[in-house]
């Protein structure tokens, strides 16, 4: 079978070409080694079967980022029969550029003329006919935001394919310095047989003058003709140095655009003077990204992401709610008293309830994500914010993962966390994934709320306003500490296009959305199932001892003997509304049950753990109450107020309406200072850990999943001493 | 005349000269067609002042202040 990888610059509409190629139907797996998403179909035309792999969209195939280090890698290692490069009809020569690299390679390279429409509209005339006799490639023309041409682009790969006669590498000239030394280094490499069994010898000496890290890296451990190879190279540098004052680096990429202007020139003619029209793209600018009017265009638009991914996955939330309530509700009726039953309701259909509800809000968040990126809005949201968020080390679009994880309290950062992708630098991205999740999340609330009812009366709104800014404060600057101290990787350059707006299509907007939430539902679904059976098995095991349990059984005895028999019989039947004293008698029974409940979590591993660190803890003003709603809220911060409520044997408490867990903290000692060591704890600790495996799979790394884990809770215990130690 | 990119005024119009600088920075302005020649124009630049938004080949790039500072250019108009 024929591999065929699609490659081209990011915006070219590379995408849409790979959906119309294969019906959008495809395989997501990643490339060995990296968290770059690797698409791949198998597609069928005129019988004849295709693999085809969409590359990472890339500029050039430099070493310098991930994406072209994979895309680059792939072309050499696994020589695909044909590389697609799409190139965008209205920036035909920077899209070239790519495409001059590819055949430098020797690479099976031809061409998909994109957006030929657009170039239309420009008054930009191409000669097809005449770009194809230059490059001396197929090219095809093709619309992919309307899925035309693709036929006629796979009977031209078939074709291409299938012709033993592919383009001879591209020998383009350098300049005569180059040139001399280039011809040389060639002649050596080719008699060494220096790496020849992968790469062309010319393309070989083209990577040791551009000064490529990566092949220079892999020549250094092969034998002296890599120092010969350095040697002439420097040789050639400190000459051009001093003749031209440039390196030769530079005087490649000059050559290689002048090669292109050179074709170019007889193939495109442009009707009006590209750098004085004003484009419809240049006029949406002069408002969107105009000094006064621009930021706060954006504000309008931050806020309306957040209004739509939490306004539109409402309903879908509630309904897989309900879901599994009447699953939950299903098993309670149809199963046995026993562990296994508790097993089912409260660790898998829990679990899976907790994995899921999770699922609507990122497909409707990245749905909101990709109409800003197809749109080409958050290109400019990275241009108006870039000078504020660069004092923190973070990048102008970081803003959109903060505001989804919880900038505008309420949010979630599991879909923040993956909103990170967008940011283009590796390390902007990498400390925007470790700090979103300190923004107080929509689960984080009901902890604050419950806090400020109990201890700060009256003022609820302006805590919690104060609690989300300084959510925001410790978020920027911790991003600040750990780009300093922390995250080794280099600043990025920033460079970047503004791409030119347009209307995204619905289609590329749903295939984008569902492919995330698919993604996540699958990747990180079981994990967070088996997470959550352990804290269910941490929460029940060991159980009370019979005699225990007798003890509470009896109780219960002693309650019902206590009233008559029609009473009892009141209160056990399934009505709602009951008199006074089977109600009563209900409030009893649900007393003793609640206290069974807090001794059970007492005596449970969470309940020893919350014991053990008791001592340690109570600098910080947690009893071993406090411990145990903590240990619960490292699997879903929902889930702090509720076995809070267990050990305070309160049944559980509704994180909604909290009102009798307040009264019973004031009651049983709690201060204003322990109330603040929570809030700054619960701001800082752990984030849940459905976001700690949102950071494993987006940074490709379980060191700075298990950082999140162990050293935010680290600081925020010391943080939470200080306050508590200051205060009480 | 001679100058900086960063000192150049909005809807000023330029020719590259030179490009001082090397590694991932000098890649990525060439990725984007500011080679030694290239005609631009300054369109403007962001609510703080930085980065600087310019139109190349027909398209719309942005770097920032001290990224321009590498790029010589000559004041066309």
């Amino acid at each position: 079978m024929k591999i065929v990888a699609i490659a081209g610059n990011p915006n070219c509409g590379k995408t849409s070409l790979f959906n119309n190629i294969t019906g959008a139907n495809y395989h997501v797996a990643n490339y060995p080694g990296v968290t770059v998403e690797k698409k791949e179909a198998k597609v069928k035309h005129n019988g004849e079967e295709f693999t085809i792999v969409d590359l990472p969209g890339t500029y050039s195939l430099s070493p310098y980022s991930l994406e072209e280090k994979v895309a680059r890698d792939y072309v050499v290692n696994e020589k695909p029969d044909v590389v697609v490069n799409v190139l965008d009809a209205s920036n035909l020569e920077r899209n070239l550029y790519m495409f001059v690299q590819f055949m430098e390679m020797g690479a099976p390279v031809m061409a998909a003329l994109n957006m030929v429409d657009v170039a239309k509209l420009r008054k930009i005339n191409i000669d097809v006919k005449a770009l194809g006799e230059k490059l001396n490639v197929p090219v095809v023309e093709t619309v992919a935001r309307e899925n035309k041409g693709t036929r006629e682009l796979l009977d031209a790969v078939a074709k291409f394919s299938a012709s033993q006669t592919k383009a001879a590498p591209l020998d383009i000239s350098y300049g005569p310095d180059v040139d001399e030394t280039l011809v040389k280094m060639e002649t050596k490499i080719k008699d060494a047989g220096f790496m020849t069994a992968k790469y062309l010898p010319r393309w070989t000496a083209l990577k040791y003058l551009e000064n490529d890290e990566q092949i220079i890296a892999e020549g250094s451990g092969i034998g002296s003709i890599h120092q010969e190879l350095v040697a002439m190279a420097e040789k050639l540098n400190s000459h051009i140095k001093t003749t031209q004052k440039t390196t030769a680096e530079n005087l490649i990429a000059d050559y290689r655009y002048g090669y292109i202007s050179s074709i170019l020139k007889s193939v495109v003619t442009y009707e009006d003077s590209p750098l004085d029209r004003l484009y419809l793209s240049d006029r949406i600018d002069k408002v969107l990204t105009n000094k006064l009017l621009g930021p706060i265009i954006m504000l309008g638009f931050l806020y309306l992401i957040y209004e739509f991914t939490f306004w539109a996955s409402e309903y879908p939330v509630m309904w897989l709610e309900s879901l599994f309530g009447w699953l939950g509700g299903v098993a309670e009726a149809g199963m046995a008293e026993g562990l296994l039953k508790s097993l089912v309701i409260s660790g898998i259909i829990d679990g899976m309830g907790g994995v899921l509800g999770f699922a609507p809000l990122i497909l409707f968040m990245f749905f909101a994500i990709a109409f800003l990126e197809d749109s080409g809005y958050m290109a400019r949201t990275a241009y108006m914010l870039d000078r504020v968020f660069r004092i923190f080390g973070l990048q102008g679009n970081s803003v959109v993962a903060y505001i989804v994880s919880g900038g505008i309290a309420g949010g979630c950062a599991v879909p923040g966390v993956m909103a990170a992708r967008t940011i283009k630098g590796e390390k902007e991205r990498l400390i925007t994934i470790l700090t979103a999740p300190f923004m107080p999340c929509g689960a984080k609330l009901p902890v604050y709320a419950l806090l400020i009812k109990a201890f700060f009366p009256g003022n609820e709104s302006g805590m919690m306003l104060a609690i989300t800014l300084i959510s925001w404060l410790l978020a920027l600057s911790i991003a600040r500490i750990l780009g300093t101290f922390f995250v080794k990787e280099p600043d990025s350059a920033f460079v970047m296009e503004l791409p030119p707006y347009r209307m995204p299509t619905l289609k590329g907007l749903s295939i984008h959305a569902w492919e995330r939430c698919w993604m996540y539902v699958r990747k990180a679904g079981t994990v967070i199932l088996a997470i959550s059976i352990l804290l269910w098995a941490m929460m029940t095991f060991p159980q009370l001892t019979d005699k225990q349990l007798e003890v509470y059984e009896s109780q219960r005895q002693d309650v019902t003997a206590s009233y008559d028999k029609a009473v009892v019989e009141e209160g056990d039947s399934d009505a709602e509304e009951v008199s006074a004293m089977a109600q009563e008698y209900r409030d009893r029974l649900a007393e003793v049950d609640a206290n069974e409940a807090g001794d059970a979590l007492a005596n449970s591993v969470a309940g020893r753990l919350g014991k053990v660190f008791e001592p340690v803890t109570q600098f910080a003003g947690f009893d071993w109450r406090t411990n145990i709603a903590l240990i619960g809220g490292i699997a879903a911060k929902e889930v702090v107020v509720a076995s809070l409520g267990t050990a305070y044997s309160l049944g559980e408490v509704d994180p909604e309406e909290s009102d009798s867990l307040a009264d019973k903290l004031v009651k049983s000692g709690w201060t204003t200072a322990n109330a603040i060591s929570l809030i700054i704890f619960t701001m800082l600790y752990a984030p849940c850990f459905v976001t700690v495996v949102a950071i494993r799979k987006e940074t490709g790394s379980s060191k700075w999943a298990l950082f999140t884990l162990v050293v935010y809770t680290g600081v925020a215990f010391l943080a939470s001493i200080a306050a508590f130690q200051i205060m009480g | 005349m001679i100058i900086s990119m960063r000192k150049m005024k909005d809807n000023q119009k330029g020719r590259i000269v030179k490009v001082n600088c090397e590694g991932e920075l000098r890649q990525r302005i060439n990725d984007m067609g500011l080679t030694s020649g290239t005609e631009f124009k300054i369109i403007g630049r962001a609510p703080l002042f930085d980065p600087v938004a310019l139109k190349v080949r027909g398209f719309t790039i942005t770097l920032r202040n001290n990224e321009a500072d590498h790029i010589e250019v000559e004041v066309i108009d």
